[in-house]
């Protein structure tokens, strides 16, 4: 009955395999500086009391923040979906802005005002409002997407509505919730800029100190090791909690909503809270940033060099994002039309790097480059594989979900009715998946004009980009002269951030 | 003359074999279901057909053109079949209109001429010419799927289980309008489907399919009354199947003599009888022994429009299923007599 299996093209199966070897060369990089290192020297390089330290920062920021998120994400995501909170829609777009706002402008917002906020406790509140949002965003959906019939089912068998909650709902939730902390938690082992700024050390902010400035590379690369080893914990310890369950909807036939649950005396303090949480998010930092903004422009705006660093940033963007789609379309068209075990892993190699922090790919990349191909060092092509091994994994869920949109039952009808292999893909295909794809390559697009990180690293001499020089200006506590850079930053990528927020909102 | 002939097909996937040597001939304008269990190997040949794959073995012909055979396989685009395929299968980033006329050159979907024949055709309004599929019922798409495969004028429509997805009250409503459309613009059509009703009432021809074979191909009321052999019997509709000895026209068996049809076996034979050839007399206690076998009667499953009911053969003889109008319905226990209406079907005892 079914369609059955065709062997995989050969053209397409190599181009796939290219794509695969460059994604892996983190982690090649990673496995190999370990096993030539050998363990004597390893163990030199990590048993320090400064390792123990920084493993000790590292933990409790990350744990402590993905508890953080959780909850607040959790909780911000019922009171907008599930009950009689006025202004909800409103609160849905405030709620998801931060992710417009890079980590490290936020924090840059923050610390410019006060000081205070360096160490722990300040760390922690500034990546909490930094990353709730991809708790809240995937938690909202899930709630939206939740059957009303098994909440009333609950309530039938004599479940009062707080039960309901923590017996029906929030096991259904738990994926979502689950994948957002997770998401977080590799968010923050990857964060550079915004705990650099803090003052608050981890295995990241050690990293880059060990490169730049003590000119370390041993140590540098023993760091990333333990790096990409607390990602791997992650990842599995995620796997491991989510187990075999599924949680699909049975039966047909479209949900209805649900009656949204009555606040009464609760709707004031619920909206001090949100209001709380927005104030600390966006208020705050972007009160500064205008605020410095107004300063530095009584002294200097240097129109020329913003010109000129945002061409920069938007042109690597573009560059970045064509380049990343056109690794990720292969592998995923291989995927969703091939499936086998070579597509499977094919498919997964590309998304090692989700666990990859920036500087652990642009460590990789430099040692390679310097080992393998010098020419190559310190220029824009090696930024720009870079670029693509990091955010790979973002273009390809947009392209193997727009390929998906596309059955091959569709390509039948046309050549049924006439058409060739190439009118086909004009008219049908591409049609239905550029979209997708399109929507794909914004997300590296807006990931690459606020990357910091792998940028700082990689970019080569005399490239400035918006990032970099916001860097620079506020590494030297020029905060009047980096703030139009942070600004322009945001203005980027706040447009792009809620049309596709907005988006997954509207197929999740 | 024949629009469609399959010599000797057959189609394995690795060491699956899907199609064992099919033959079909499908007359043109006329409309032939091919009917089978899933996994029999129906949708296969309907691919096959279509150009989707191609045979390892044997012929495919259109008219007098070979389209599939030793040496020759013409591409699905050359064909000139229309494809109507389960759910529909509408291009999601078009509108009705150029769904329906996707397959029709530059000029012609430009006029709109033959857009509001189809959409006539298939009992569609006009103001559904500008709708997405999504905004669409599934009957509604499934319509402008027929109309998109009639639109090009294809030599033969294919519809692989195209009303399976529908709710039970739109698929009789939405088959009538495709069988209809169908004949109005002359079409040969296959249909592909696992549904006996519908094979029943829509086609010309009905081929029954079984694990890769074609087991009878023949009009409905032949192959439900006259099936190749029992299992076909069973597939097609309910079954009272008994054990009997045929003798000159007439077979003897559990429920009493019963007229065959004539060329049938002779001796031990089984034999085939629907459960609406199964007549209730009356009550035994009115009715003394004159005539027909005794019953007890069990249980009564009513429909309304009629039902069917359990007979247990007295005094020890095999259970039998009979269908009766329902405003005739025994009650469970009563005693009643059986006499069998019309003429059973038989088959060898020995061969299955």
């Amino acid at each position: 009955m079914g369609r059955r299996v065709a062997a995989y093209p050969p053209l397409l199966l190599a181009a796939c395999v290219l794509v695969a070897l460059v994604a892996a060369i983190p982690l090649a990089f990673v496995v190999g500086y370990t096993v030539s290192t050998g363990w004597d020297e390893a163990w030199r390089l990590l048993v320090r009391p400064r390792i123990g330290e920084l493993l000790v920062n590292t933990a409790r920021l990350t744990l402590g923040c993905m508890v953080l998120t959780a909850v607040l994400g959790t909780g911000a995501a019922w009171l907008v979906e599930r009950t009689t909170l006025p202004g909800r829609r409103i609160w849905n777009a405030l709620l998801a802005a931060p992710l417009a706002v890079p980590a490290f402008v936020t924090s840059f917002g923050w610390v410019s005002l006060t000081p205070a906020v360096e160490g722990y406790w300040g760390a922690l509140l500034i990546v909490t409002v930094s990353y709730y949002p991809l708790v809240f965003l995937p938690a909202a959906a899930a709630l939206r997407g939740l059957d009303p019939a098994l909440e009333e089912t609950a309530r039938a068998l004599g479940h009062g509505p707080w039960r309901t909650f923590l017996r029906v709902v929030l096991p259904q939730l738990r994926p979502a919730v689950l994948g957002g902390s997770l998401l977080v938690g590799l968010h923050l082992l990857a964060e550079f800029g915004a705990l650099q700024m803090l003052r608050y050390p981890t295995f990241t902010t050690a990293i880059f100190d060990q490169y730049e400035s003590a000119f370390n590379a041993p140590a540098a690369n023993m760091l990333a090791t333990v790096l990409v080893l607390c990602c791997a914990l992650l990842l599995t310890a995620e796997l491991r909690l989510r187990g075999r369950r599924r949680y699909a909807r049975v039966g047909r036939g479209a949900a209805r909503s649900l009656e949204p649950v009555r606040l009464r005396g609760w709707t004031a303090p619920a909206l001090v809270a949100l209001f709380a949480v927005v104030a600390l998010a966006l208020g705050v930092p972007m009160g500064s940033l205008v605020h410095w903004l107004v300063v530095g422009a009584s002294t200097a705006f240097p129109v020329a060099s913003l010109v000129t660093t945002a061409a920069t940033s938007i042109g690597l963007g573009l560059l970045a994002a064509l380049l990343t789609t056109a690794l990720a379309l292969p592998v995923a068209w291989l995927s969703v039309r091939y499936r086998g075990s070579v597509s499977t892993l094919l498919e997964r190699s590309t998304y090692v790097a989700n666990a990859l922090p920036g500087i652990v790919v642009a460590l990789a990349l430099i040692t390679v480059s310097i080992r393998f191909v010098p020419s190559a060092y310190q220029t824009t092509g090696v930024l720009l594989v870079g670029y693509a091994i990091l955010f790979l994994p973002r273009a390809m869920v947009s392209a193997r979900a727009a390929i998906a949109q596309a059955p091959p039952v569709l390509e039948d009808v046309a050549h049924s009715l006439g058409t060739r292999g190439a009118t086909t893909l004009r008219r049908v295909i591409l049609p239905l998946i550029a979209p997708g794809v399109g929507a794909g390559a914004a997300l590296v697009f807006l990931a690459v004009v606020t990357e910091l990180t792998a940028t700082l690293l990689l970019a080569p001499i005399g490239t400035r980009t918006l990032a970099t020089e916001f860097w620079s200006h506020s590494s030297d506590i020029a905060y009047g002269a980096a703030a139009p850079y942070a600004a322009l930053m945001v203005a980027i990528s706040a447009p792009a951030t809620y049309l596709l927020t907005r988006r997954t909102r509207n197929t999740s | 003359m024949t629009a469609l002939a399959i010599r000797q097909v057959t189609k394995s996937f690795g060491p699956v074999s899907a199609l064992t040597g099919v033959d079909l001939d499908v007359p043109a304008q006329s409309f032939t279901a091919v009917l089978g269990p899933s996994g029999c190997g129906k949708t296969t040949l309907l691919r096959l057909i279509a150009g989707f794959a191609a045979p390892d073995g044997g012929t495919i012909a259109f008219g007098d053109q070979q389209v599939a055979g030793p040496g020759v396989f013409v591409p699905p685009q050359r064909r000139q079949v229309g494809y109507v395929p389960q759910e529909g299968a509408l291009f999601p980033h078009l509108d009705v209109a150029a769904n329906i006329t996707f397959g029709l050159p530059r000029a012609a979907r430009r006029s709109g001429e033959r857009l509001a024949e189809l959409l006539d055709l298939v009992e569609l309004g006009r103001d559904v010419a500008t709708r997405y599929p999504h905004e669409l019922s599934g009957g509604q798409q499934q319509r402008v799927a027929l109309a998109r495969a009639l639109a090009p004028k294809p030599s033969i429509v294919l519809l692989d289980e195209p009303f399976s997805s529908l709710d039970a009250a739109l698929r009789l409503g939405t088959a009538r309008a495709v069988a209809q459309a169908l004949r109005a613009a002359n079409a040969t059509a296959v249909l592909v489907t696992h549904d006996q009703d519908e094979a029943l009432s829509l086609a010309d021809q009905v081929a029954v399919m079984r694990s890769g074979r074609l087991v009878q191909a023949a009009a409905p009321d032949v192959v439900y009354a006259s099936p190749a052999d029992p299992a076909v019997a069973a597939f097609v509709g309910a079954a009272v199947l008994l054990p009997g000895t045929v003798r000159g026209g007439t077979a003897d068996c559990a429920l009493g003599a019963v007229a065959v049809a004539p060329g049938a076996v002779e001796g031990a034979a089984h034999l085939l009888i629907r459960p609406e050839q199964i007549r209730i007399l009356a009550g035994s206690d009115a009715v003394p022994a004159a005539e027909g076998v005794l019953a007890r009667v069990g249980e009564v499953a009513y429909f309304g429009h009629d039902a069917t009911v359990r007979l247990q053969l007295e005094p020890s003889g095999p259970e039998v299923v009979a269908r009766v109008m329902g405003t005739r319905t025994p009650a469970a226990g009563e005693r009643v007599r059986l006499a069998v209406d019309g003429v059973a079907a038989a088959f060898p005892a020995n061969g299955h």
